[in-house]
């Protein structure tokens, strides 16, 4: 567990007056995978890098496992590594010695970087391609090379700012599986805007729009806080059933979506097979419950909240 | 876990001169050609008797080149490639990193200083002071181009920034000053323009020492006086000024 706390985060940029970040509050015990989502510029690379003691804030506290990183960026150096988003592998150099290179900056002996580097590249299925210089690398193995660098690294908390951007589905796939053996052992830090790779991989999701941090829990901590954790979807748009206690959207002529509570989900079930019509019931997706919080869900019927 | 401070200043060096001599040796070539050019052009045109100045011009030349990559080279890193914003957030000093990459552009011109330093022993018949002087005033003018070339680097915020500082820094270091000919050379009203670089005081105090230039002892003072400062608000500058963490 590490905990993470933020108070009253604000980050303007000078030269633009850009606010990218506007009172940011956070108590978390985190562990596992903890993903940003966000649309771009919602100021998820500024809150990583931020929190990675790249850049300082404008005002507020970040106390990073017991760090103020704030003040106190170099006690918290030991302890993190970073990906950052649009980085690349030195051209000139081969993967194994990209990881090589950036193990020995952080101070391992030759012997033992060689030693983490070569497992690294194991542990990612890429041994084969140590010695290759990156133009020669698929960008998905481009990729997991980067990943390696940090994974060999004896950091505890990893931050990786958009890691699978751009990856073809195999790829991506892979790569949630590294990620989630390595979070075994340390802390994973992610942004991504894959709403559904952020709920496959993360144990707590943080939703940031517009540089407001919305929420932060695990998705079902998420689906309770908007208050509707299910999402039933009815294949007959014209099917009538009155006093619904929820949120209704006419997704399209056909399709009608209802978003409610659980006993209200039963409730509408039980209506739903008595008139044999074809429907499911889910638990409320993350994109859907994204697009509630940002509030861009058009309540194109009514919303109905009656006691 | 323990540190070592050697394998971070070992990691630059790899990473910008030994890995990248070894993948692409074609680039090895390229730096040891890259000076003889204007030394050939220097020896041809003075029908020879130029050559001692050309060749100390061309040691001194080869310093400011490494500060010259040293900017390009860092700025190249730390945007193309994020390498600095990766490094931040680690356990490395900027103080390391830097001075790692320093290190590496020296490796990098070592067959170069070889080659010209054998050229200079046969052709140049100088006293060991005179030898001293010279490695001095090639330490000095690295320790000022290689400060002036991270101070650029850091406050360049793309490749496009960084080609044009480049240039201009190219200018005053390496064009306007008199490196591979004696100052006196240049007709009076341009002259002052070359004493806005301090490579010409470089230049001057080495060219004094085998014996080319006549300077006054006050003239001597006066030159490594401006050396030295100038070289030292540049350090001071680039240390100072420069961002690891931006604000
Ligand atoms: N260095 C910068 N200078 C000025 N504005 C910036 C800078 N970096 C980001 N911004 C602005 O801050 C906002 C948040 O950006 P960012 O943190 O990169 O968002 P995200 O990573 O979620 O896409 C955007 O409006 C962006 O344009
Ligand atoms: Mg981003």
């Amino acid at each position: 567990m590490v905990r993470i706390i933020c108070k009253g985060l604000y980050k303007t940029y000078d030269k633009a007056g850009t606010k990218a970040l506007k009172n940011v509050n956070l108590d978390i015990d985190a562990k596992g995978i903890l993903t940003l989502i966000g649309r771009n510029g919602a100021g998820k690379t500024t809150f990583i890098r931020i929190l990675s003691t790249q850049l300082k804030p404008t005002r507020g506290k970040v106390i990073l496992d017991g760090v103020d990183v704030v003040s106190q960026p170099e006690k918290i150096r030991n302890k993190i590594a970073v990906i950052p988003q649009d980085s690349s592998l030195v051209p000139w150099m081969t993967a194994k010695q990209n990881i090589l290179v950036y193990l020995l900056w952080r101070g391992f002996k030759y012997k033992d970087a060689v030693k983490r580097a070569e497992s690294a590249l194991d542990t990612m299925g890429i041994r084969e391609y140590a010695d290759k210089l990156p133009r020669k690398l698929s960008g998905g193995t481009r990729r997991k090379v980067m990943v390696a660098t940090v994974l060999s690294s004896e950091a505890e908390i990893i931050f990786l700012d958009e890691p699978t951007t751009g990856l073809d589905p195999v790829s991506r796939r892979e790569l949630w599986n590294i990620l989630n053996k390595m979070k075994e052992d340390k802390l994973i830090i992610l942004t991504t805007h894959y709403l559904e790779e952020a709920e496959e991989l993360s144990d707590d999701i943080a939703v940031l729009d517009r540089g407001r941090l919305l929420r932060v829990g695990s998705i079902n901590q998420l689906r309770k806080s908007i208050g509707y954790p299910y999402a039933v979807r009815i294949f007959d748009g014209g099917l009538k059933i009155p006093g619904i206690r929820g949120k209704v959207i006419k997704k399209d002529k056909d399709t009608l979506q209802i978003f409610c509570t659980e006993k209200e989900a039963d409730r509408i079930a039980d209506r739903l097979i008595r008139s044999k019509a074809r429907f499911s019931i889910n638990p409320t997706s993350l994109e859907d419950i994204f697009y509630m919080l940002i509030g861009d869900i058009k309540e194109d019927i009514h919303e109905k909240e009656q006691a | 876990m323990k540190r070592s401070r050697l394998s971070q200043l070992s990691a630059s060096v790899l990473a910008n001169a030994i890995y990248a001599m070894q993948n692409f040796p074609v680039m090895l070539i390229n730096t040891i050609l890259a000076p003889f050019g204007f030394l050939l052009i220097i020896f041809f045109v003075s029908h020879g008797t130029l050559l001692n100045v050309a060749i100390i011009g061309a040691l001194i030349m080869t310093m400011v080149t490494s500060g010259t990559s040293l900017q390009g080279d860092l700025t190249h890193l730390k945007n193309d490639m994020k390498l600095q914003d990766m490094l931040v957030s680690s356990p490395v000093s900027p103080i390391i990193y830097i001075a790692g990459m320093a290190l590496s552009e020296i490796v990098f011109s070592i067959p170069n200083i070889v080659v010209l330093g054998l050229l200079a022993v046969v052709f140049i018949h100088m006293s060991y002071v005179s030898a001293a002087i010279i490695a001095a005033v090639m330490l000095l003018t690295f320790a000022f181009s290689v400060s002036l070339g991270f101070f650029i680097s850091t406050i360049s915020r793309d490749i496009i920034e960084g080609w044009a500082f480049m240039g201009l820094i190219s200018m005053l270091l390496a064009t306007l000053p008199p490196v591979y000919y004696p100052i006196t050379y240049i007709p009076l009203p341009f002259r002052y323009l070359a004493y806005l670089s301090p490579t010409t005081y470089s230049a001057m105090i080495a060219q004094n020492s085998i014996g080319f230039l006549s300077l006054s002892s006050s003239g001597i003072y006066l030159s490594w006086t401006i050396l030295l400062g100038i070289s030292f608000f540049i350090l001071f500058l680039g240390i100072k000024r420069s961002r690891w963490r931006e604000g």
